[in-house]
């Protein structure tokens, strides 16, 4: 159905069963949070375009005892907001749910003010603020019922594509989809359709991390230590999970490559996938990055 | 008005900002008579100071003011004055800008400015929800009007009817040698606020403004205040802003503000 169709549905569902709750939507996404709107008109606004006050808007109706969803697209919610998310709710350790469109460069032909793969290294700097990365609307759904009244800020990085099948997520927690000794790839949100072909016949573990932070250290740490090897396979800016990577690993030396979004401004137009294409989120170019670090290239 | 016990928080202040060699003197002094009045006077805090939620919320925006709304909330009892002499060492709970997670009584961390007016719209609204009695107060400053999150949050207040805000500026022309902001009751009051221009050091004043509630809309009050007032030689100089005094400066602070009295709250001033 789609992961945006899907939060409707998962918030809509929420609303009627628990009081606390309180929807803002940065003016978009009004007309599929219709009937929303209509039920519980008291906790549900179209908050406008300006997505600095709303944040802190949204801190003081935590401060209120309630659990404020923000939603609006991933620059405004995270980039222009972002001294609002660290303050407001990281620094006052405040609950709330911050859920954006548009990952990374899904709005490629709306050109780099609508892009944002650079939403999870900035959150990932706040203290405290949790990211969640579903590969699926399934994921998300699950994922969301998790942690959303859990009192931290989360993130929830919605992408406009999606893994084949949806994984048995737990949040804050990888998941071990093959094992393997010669290497091991970091997945991250909906990037396997791209490695499944990728790794067909190679002796590579593959772990899959739909929660970013909290970073689930251990299961890193028991399937990838023998080789050292890491391929990060991470739908934003490229080298943004490898602190967290090395920590967990440590004092082991690792090799680590990475499959990710170049820290360029990407000015073409078109499509995502054409963007996928440019910077190599492709099966060919992971396998090729695979083999290269199993042969120590 | 009790002078004596304004004095005493001023010298609060002062005696605060020598032993720590920090804080924002002037800007405290311009507020304190505002927070006074509020909690003395106006606010319910009774459930406040044994943590509950309290019926009444304050948030001071201009964070770096902290040194007037610790000499306050000291005053109240909300913690120990003692506290004061440790103001901004390592292991206080006092720092230059209020921490909401360690100290009694402050309801948001401040500092940056511009984050306290919509934090303070959204506790209204979130009370507005819950159709929780109480008002919530929010005190920004002049300067701290460039902020666009200021005038977001004026837009936000004023559509949604939150007459259980009410945000005062303390106006004390901080800001004119930068970006002046000009009438700023005017500007609220087209926004959709209710203002109220007061002068911000006259008690009777500061509660009639503080007291009345509005029926469907925020309120904005308006006060001019004085840079430094009270000390003669920091009013409306800008090289105080962020001085403390030497030893030789407060003892002479202290007897311009002793105006008569012998009793302080601090032994040592």
């Amino acid at each position: 159905m789609g992961m945006r169709k899907q939060f409707v549905q998962t918030v809509e569902q929420l609303l009627s069963c628990d009081e606390k709750l309180v929807l803002l939507l940065g003016d978009i996404g009004v007309f599929g949070f219709k009937r929303a709107f209509e039920k519980h008109s008291s906790r549900v606004f179209n908050i406008g375009i300006l997505e600095q006050a709303t944040i802190s808007l949204a801190a003081g109706l935590a401060k209120s005892d309630n659990i404020p969803i923000v939603h609006t697209i991933a620059p405004f919610l995270v980039e222009r907001s972002f001294e609002q998310l660290k303050i407001d709710f990281g620094y006052q350790r405040l609950g709330g749910n911050f859920v954006s469109v548009g990952a990374s460069y899904d709005y490629a032909s709306l050109g780099c003010t609508h892009h944002c793969p650079g939403d999870v290294g900035a959150l990932q700097s706040i203290p405290g603020m949790e990211i969640v990365v579903p590969g699926t609307s399934g994921e998300f759904d699950t994922l969301f019922h998790q942690a959303y009244s859990n009192g931290n800020p989360t993130y929830y990085r919605l992408s406009e594509r999606e893994n084949s099948e949806s994984q048995e997520v737990t949040f804050g927690k990888a998941c071990v989809l093959q094992t393997g000794n010669a290497a091991t790839i970091v997945a991250v949100g909906p990037v396997l359709k791209h490695i499944f072909p990728a790794i067909e016949g190679l002796d590579v573990g593959l772990l899959y991390y739909s929660t970013v932070s909290p970073f689930d250290k251990l299961t890193l740490r028991e399937n990838a230590a023998a080789s050292g090897k890491i391929l990060i396979v991470e739908p934003f800016y490229a080298g943004t999970l490898a602190y967290q990577v090395m920590q967990a690993l440590k004092p082991r030396p690792v090799v680590i490559d990475f499959v990710g979004v170049p820290h360029e401004f990407l000015t073409n137009y078109g499509h995502a996938e054409e963007h996928d294409e440019y910077i190599g989120f492709s099966s060919q170019n992971i396998r090729t990055k695979l083999e290269a670090l199993i042969n120590g290239q | 008005m009790n002078n004596k016990i304004i004095n005493d928080m001023k010298r609060n202040i002062i005696l605060t900002a020598h032993l720590a060699g920090e804080g924002h003197i002037p800007s405290s002094l311009s507020v304190l008579d505002i927070i006074w009045v509020l909690y003395d006077r106006v606010m319910r805090l009774g459930q406040y100071q044994s943590n509950d939620v309290a019926p009444d919320r304050f948030i001071l925006s201009k964070g770096h003011a902290s040194l007037g709304l610790y000499a306050v909330l000291a005053a109240k009892g909300f913690f120990d004055s003692e506290n004061l002499k440790d103001f901004c060492k390592y292991h206080s709970i006092l720092g230059g800008h209020p921490d909401c997670n360690k100290i009694p009584g402050i309801e948001a961390s401040t500092g940056s400015l511009g984050h306290g007016l919509p934090v303070a719209v959204g506790l209204a609204l979130g009370a507005k929800i819950r159709q929780l009695d109480g008002r919530v107060f929010c005190l920004i400053g002049d300067g701290e009007s460039n902020e666009g999150t200021v005038w977001e949050s004026a837009l936000l207040a004023a559509h949604y009817r939150l007459s259980n805000l009410c945000c005062i500026v303390d106006y004390n022309h901080s800001t004119d040698r930068a970006l002046k902001v000009g009438n700023l009751a005017e500007k609220f009051t087209a926004f959709g606020w209710q203002a109220t221009i007061i002068n911000g050091h006259d008690h009777n004043e500061i509660y009639d403004a503080l007291s009345v509630q509005t029926v469907d809309r925020p309120k904005i009050i308006v006060a001019e205040t004085i840079k430094g007032f009270g000390v003669k030689r920091m009013e409306n100089e800008p090289a105080w802003h962020h001085r403390s005094p030497t030893e030789e400066e407060f003892k002479e602070i202290c007897e311009e503000l002793r105006d008569g009295y012998e009793e302080t709250i601090c032994p040592n001033c």
